[in-house]
């Protein structure tokens, strides 16, 4: 199906990261179904070894056999945990949600993460993205290696990765295959996306393999119709936290028909502030509001996270017979 | 009979009579490529918590040699398991040698947290030298313990010989305190001495009554040296069950399934296998049995079916579970808080 503007059906994405201090997975498991509801792409999970709170991995895990559709993709650090034990997480839980898996690779900066292992220093951030790259690398043989456990032999998980810092750019365009990318209006967010799709096909990959998400943080608290000067049609304002969005969600629901007939972005990541109000303002708001508009899926035609994003499967580098490597 | 109710951990009058602790294992790797999904998982599950078993145990994450698949990693796996069940232990087994303790403590405190308390942690034997996966799992409980029961949470710092780490840690202290230890028998000074320091499941091949009662009082002998109960530690018999109407039945069928892993460990009828199993721990030879899975007709069906309730009818073995964590199946006391 293709929408009335001539572009491809958007992506949606929402973080269901919570903001109390303590974690209750009931809430995760009605936060997802929620975003399941509403013909979302995916949820994800934010982590870090610094972050209190459960591991991100372990809980969309017990996600999983909960919904049925939806993406389920955990923020997984690479530097500190052995690159075999990071893919052998990301695939099961690929297994356990039978193919809708990603995982949104990160990186450990700091020297109190480091302390935490017993290294003596953080490494510098650029080394610490090429290790990350590597880690893709290392899970992608392996996936490509042997028919292991999961809905599809050779089914890669999908890589995810936040590409609004810099220094993550070139393991985006690498190895992603979806980006976010944070932005206050379109023209930036479209910068970004071709320079990563240069970088793409610089890379030896297609550049349309790659979907790039405008990454806003929503507040929707203010009313159905009560966007501030400088907010909902006039655009979200940059914050210490990246480009904020207030207002309503018919007007949210404008905005992000409006970038995406742009062609800056294949879709949204949206990060509520809110999580419980803001994600059912979303679902009922301004998705059902793209639904109606044809912009946005009013069911999963596919099962897994890499059907409802359009990607195939990625070509196997290797010529697998014997499932040896 | 009558049913005894009781709280957590506190044996009664009639349960401080033998009480058979049960297991399963989940297959390991090679079970999991082709065709067999997670939802033959989900469904063993479910009868083992049917037959109100003590735990599930699900083996390592390393394939055998020559075999083109990737086995699933098992702290993922409970941790969707915990979704389809809501009683039954969930024991990963994970080796010390390819993880960081901050990393794996922290997996593990947040299974027993979306578990509420059925976290297990089997340490096998590995190319880990014993004195650093011992070293590993003080870390890990000193991790566990650097939240206070109020849930104040402060600073760790632990230099040893083969881990220097410090910071703070970020998962609140689990439900049980600590996740339950798992050990497999390592009749090495090294192994004993972690086995009586460290472990509160031991995991035993089967044999003879004899050489279980001898290994029993060994390894429970120990165990006052380190400030520990009998109590303290359950042994529980790896063993292979095959059934038949009767006894001539049972014998065919295990000469028909051939041998696994050696001689079936129990092949008889449901009435003898139940019989032999509760003069096994009676006697002392074991306290407990974890079933290894094997191509027998009916496979973990057939024994909650047919050995649990006569079990259940011996008064051997509980009739609905009396507490909502591991350790409470288990009878394990809560770890002491150390701050």
């Amino acid at each position: 199906m293709t929408p009335p503007n001539g572009r491809g059906l958007l992506h949606l994405a929402a973080a269901v990261d919570r903001t109390a201090a303590h974690d209750d997975v009931a809430v995760h498991v009605e936060l997802t179904r929620l975003a399941e509801s509403g013909g979302f792409d995916f949820v994800t999970l934010g982590d870090s070894f610094a972050r209190p709170g459960f591991d991100a991995l372990a809980v969309l895990a017990r996600v999983a056999p909960a919904t049925t559709r939806i993406g389920l993709v955990p923020t997984v650090t690479t530097t500190h945990t052995e690159p075999f034990q990071v893919q052998a997480a990301v695939a099961t839980l690929d297994w356990v949600s039978r193919g809708r898996a990603g995982w949104c690779i990160d990186v450990s900066t700091t020297e109190g993460e480091a302390r935490l292992f017993g290294r003596r220093h953080a490494a510098p951030v650029d080394a610490l993205w090429h290790e990350a790259g590597q880690v893709a690398e290392v899970a992608a043989r392996l996936w490509d290696s042997a028919d292991r456990a999961g809905p599809h032999p050779g089914h890669h998980p999908v890589r995810v990765v936040d590409a609004t810092d810099r220094h993550a750019r070139a393991t985006a365009a690498r190895y992603a295959d979806v980006a976010l990318v944070q932005g206050t209006n379109p023209a930036q967010v479209g910068a970004v996306r071709a320079e990563l799709q240069a970088s793409a096909l610089a890379h030896g990959r297609d550049p349309d393999e790659l979907r790039v998400l405008a990454a806003l943080t929503v507040d929707l608290g203010d009313g159905e119709r009560a966007a501030e000067p400088g907010h909902g049609g006039g655009g979200p304002r940059q914050t210490a936290q990246g480009p904020l969005y207030r207002g309503g969600p018919v007007d949210l629901a404008e905005l992000i028909a409006a970038w995406h007939e742009t062609g800056a972005a294949d879709g949204f990541h949206l990060t509520p502030v809110e999580p419980r109000r803001d994600l059912e303002r979303l679902v009922n708001g301004t998705a059902a509001l793209l639904q109606h508009r044809g912009l946005l899926r009013t069911f999963y035609p596919g099962s897994t996270l890499r059907e409802h994003l359009g990607l195939g499967r990625p070509a196997h580098r290797y010529a697998v017979t014997g499932g040896t490597s | 009979m009558t049913t005894v109710r009781t709280p957590a951990g506190q044996p009664s009058q009639e349960s401080s009579r033998t009480q058979v602790h049960l297991a399963a294992y989940l297959p390991g790797g090679g079970d999991t490529t082709a065709g067999a999904g997670f939802a033959s998982f989900e469904r063993l599950a479910r009868t083992a918590e049917r037959g109100l078993f003590d735990f599930l145990l699900l083996a390592g994450e390393v394939p055998p040699a020559g075999h083109g698949g990737h086995a699933p990693e098992p702290v993922t796996v409970l941790n969707a398991l915990v979704a389809g069940t809501e009683w039954i232990g969930l024991a990963a087994t994970v080796d010390t040698a390819s993880h960081e303790p901050y990393e794996l403590a922290r997996r593990l405190a947040t299974l027993d947290h979306l578990s509420a308390g059925r976290a297990a942690w089997n340490v096998p034997a590995s190319a880990d030298p014993p004195a650093r996966a011992a070293e590993f799992v003080d870390v890990s409980r000193e991790l566990w313990d650097s939240w206070t029961p109020d849930g104040i949470v402060r600073p760790f710092a632990h230099r040893g010989r083969h881990f220097d780490i410090a910071g703070e840690f970020t998962v609140p202290r689990s439900p049980q305190g600590h996740p339950v230890v798992i050990r497999p028998c390592d009749e090495s000074p090294e192994g004993g001495e972690f086995a009586a320091s460290t472990a509160e499941v031991i995991l035993t091949r089967y044999g003879t009554p004899e050489a279980g009662r001898a290994h029993h009082a060994a390894v429970k002998g120990r165990l006052a040296g380190y400030g520990r109960d009998h109590a303290d530690l359950k042994i529980m018999a790896e063993v292979t069950v095959v059934l038949g109407d009767t006894a001539a039945e049972a014998r065919e069928r295990a000469t028909a399934l051939g041998a696994p892993d050696g001689r079936p460990s129990f092949v008889g009828t449901p009435e003898s296998v139940a019989a032999e199993m509760e003069d096994s721990v009676r006697t002392g030879a074991a306290d407990g049995f974890v079933l290894v899975p094997h191509p027998a007709p009916g496979g973990l069906d057939a024994f909650v079916d047919r050995v649990v309730p006569l079990l259940q009818e011996r008064g051997a073995f509980r009739t609905h579970y009396t507490g909502r964590t591991l350790r409470s199946h288990l009878g394990l006391p809560e770890p002491v808080w150390k701050g």
